[in-house]
């Protein structure tokens, strides 16, 4: 237990003082720069002109898709890491497990190619 | 009294002092990074680059540093105030996270944990957040299509980078970086009987994914040929349109620290880490920081020239590239690296 703090606690040092650094940057303008704000300069970006409605409006689909898409293959990827680790102590039976699995991923990759999922028009 | 103080005040000093040294090497790396970027693309368009603050210009970065700090830092007033500040402590924060567990030279780190890969993988997985929340909390339509296409983008490559490690974890068998330079120490170059030498790192053995893993390092950190997201003639300046002074120097400097990163991983995983380029007395006698280092530089070099080079991608050509080239390619290569290694039983 000790030893598996005293690894991981250097790493939450190091996080630390990181954000100290950052928060640093983050407040330093706040701090010494001149500000003299108004409507204008606060407003959003738009082109010159003011902004129709609000920007939280509806978006493209696919988007959502690629995020549901990448999910299925980050689990694969995270499956596949103790896999590779233990790799030459596994066998044929663990090396053809995973084949098994990947040949099942590929046919649903294969399907979401063939449904159009991964075009972009 | 002196117990306490000699186990936990001195390897705490100790861990701070170290974790100090580190970040500030790697605040200043950063800064000459950014300065060699200009210059390597100035020169390639023939103009000399930042060449005024200092001599050859090498005080440069500095001089933005001050002038992002005397910069009037602007919030829009329709902003999710906090979000808006988050994001870029977030982004920053993230990217240079990732450094305690990479090694520099032979126990040379700042934490050597048994999941070092892992780790690196998760944090930068995470680092989409910053750039979500930025272009979100903007209230804004430029940076919310721009963070939309940025996480799209990164997600995207994330996964054949995510293959590309697990080939490189096939032949090496452990998560530790420190063991997957080492492990570089024998490879083709050795089996054919020649000494150890460049020969035997992992970019000759798996050359097909250390290109896949090259070109989805850049998509990955939006440099470009793939900075899509700030592409200048269509989305302004992407998530970052309603950002100034310092916020929006953090985010570059976020940007920079993730690049770096994928130049160390790419020098830890495929170019042997440390290690001389071959292995003879002089120069063994360097230290390993320097080999690493140089090899480091080399990469960000081709990142630079391939950002003078190429000319932008369109969006459906990006996403074509990584869901339906490089993915079935390194989904394949896992497969065929499992079978030769299994059948010819190397790396045993």
């Amino acid at each position: 237990m000790t030893e598996l703090l005293g690894s991981y606690i250097p790493i939450a040092i190091f996080i630390g003082i990181a954000l100290v650094i950052g928060i640093a940057l983050l407040i330093a303008p706040f701090a010494v720069a001149y500000k003299a704000p108004d409507s204008e300069k606060l407003s959003a970006y738009e082109c010159g002109f003011n902004a129709f409605d609000d920007a939280r409006m509806k978006f493209d689909i696919r988007f959502y898709l690629v995020s549901i898409l990448f999910i299925i293959f980050d689990l694969e990827v995270a499956f596949l890491f103790p896999w590779a680790v233990s790799f030459h102590q596994l066998g044929w039976f663990g090396f053809w497990s995973m084949m098994a699995f990947l040949f099942v991923l590929t046919i649903g990759f294969i399907y979401e190619w063939k449904k159009g999922a991964l075009e972009w028009n | 009294m002196d117990a306490f103080v000699s186990s936990y005040v001195w390897p705490a000093v100790i861990m701070i002092g170290q974790s100090l040294l580190l970040l500030v090497a790697l605040l200043l790396f950063i800064a000459y990074i950014l300065l060699a970027d200009r210059k390597i693309w100035a020169a390639v368009q023939l103009r000399r680059g930042p060449n005024v603050v200092g001599p050859w210009g090498l005080f440069q970065s500095f001089a933005d540093l001050l002038k992002f700090v005397f910069k009037e830092p602007v919030i829009p007033a329709t902003a999710n105030k906090a979000i808006f500040l988050l994001a870029p402590l977030v982004s920053v924060t993230l990217a240079l996270a990732t450094w305690a567990v990479i090694p520099l030279n032979e126990n040379w780190v700042i934490a050597n944990i048994n999941v070092g890969i892992l780790y690196v993988f998760a944090i930068s997985s995470l680092e989409v957040y910053g750039i979500i929340m930025g272009g979100w909390a903007s209230n804004s339509k430029y940076p919310f299509l721009g963070a939309l296409r940025s996480a799209a983008q990164m997600v995207s490559y994330e996964v054949s980078i995510g293959f590309v490690i697990v080939t490189v974890l096939l032949t090496v068998g452990s998560l530790n970086l420190t063991d997957i330079v080492n492990a570089q120490r024998d490879g083709l170059g050795t089996m054919i009987g020649l000494p150890g030498s460049f020969l035997d790192w992992n970019w000759l053995a798996l050359f097909p994914m250390f290109v896949i893993f090259f070109i989805s390092a850049l998509a990955e950190t939006n440099r470009p040929p793939f900075d899509l997201p700030e592409a200048e003639s269509e989305l302004v300046a992407g998530f970052m349109v309603e950002y100034g002074s310092t916020p929006y120097m953090m985010f570059m400097l976020g940007e920079y620290a993730a690049i770096c990163l994928m130049c160390a991983l790419t020098t830890i995983l495929f170019l042997g880490g440390w290690l001389p380029p071959v292995d003879v007395w002089f120069l063994n006698w360097v230290p390993g920081i320097v080999w690493f280092a140089l090899k480091a530089c080399l990469v960000f070099f081709m990142f630079a020239m391939v950002k003078a080079f190429v000319p932008r991608y369109r969006y459906d050509q990006l996403m074509r590239l990584g869901w339906k080239v490089f993915l079935p390619l390194s989904l394949a290569m896992v497969v065929i690296v499992a079978f030769v290694l299994k059948l010819t039983g190397w790396g045993a």
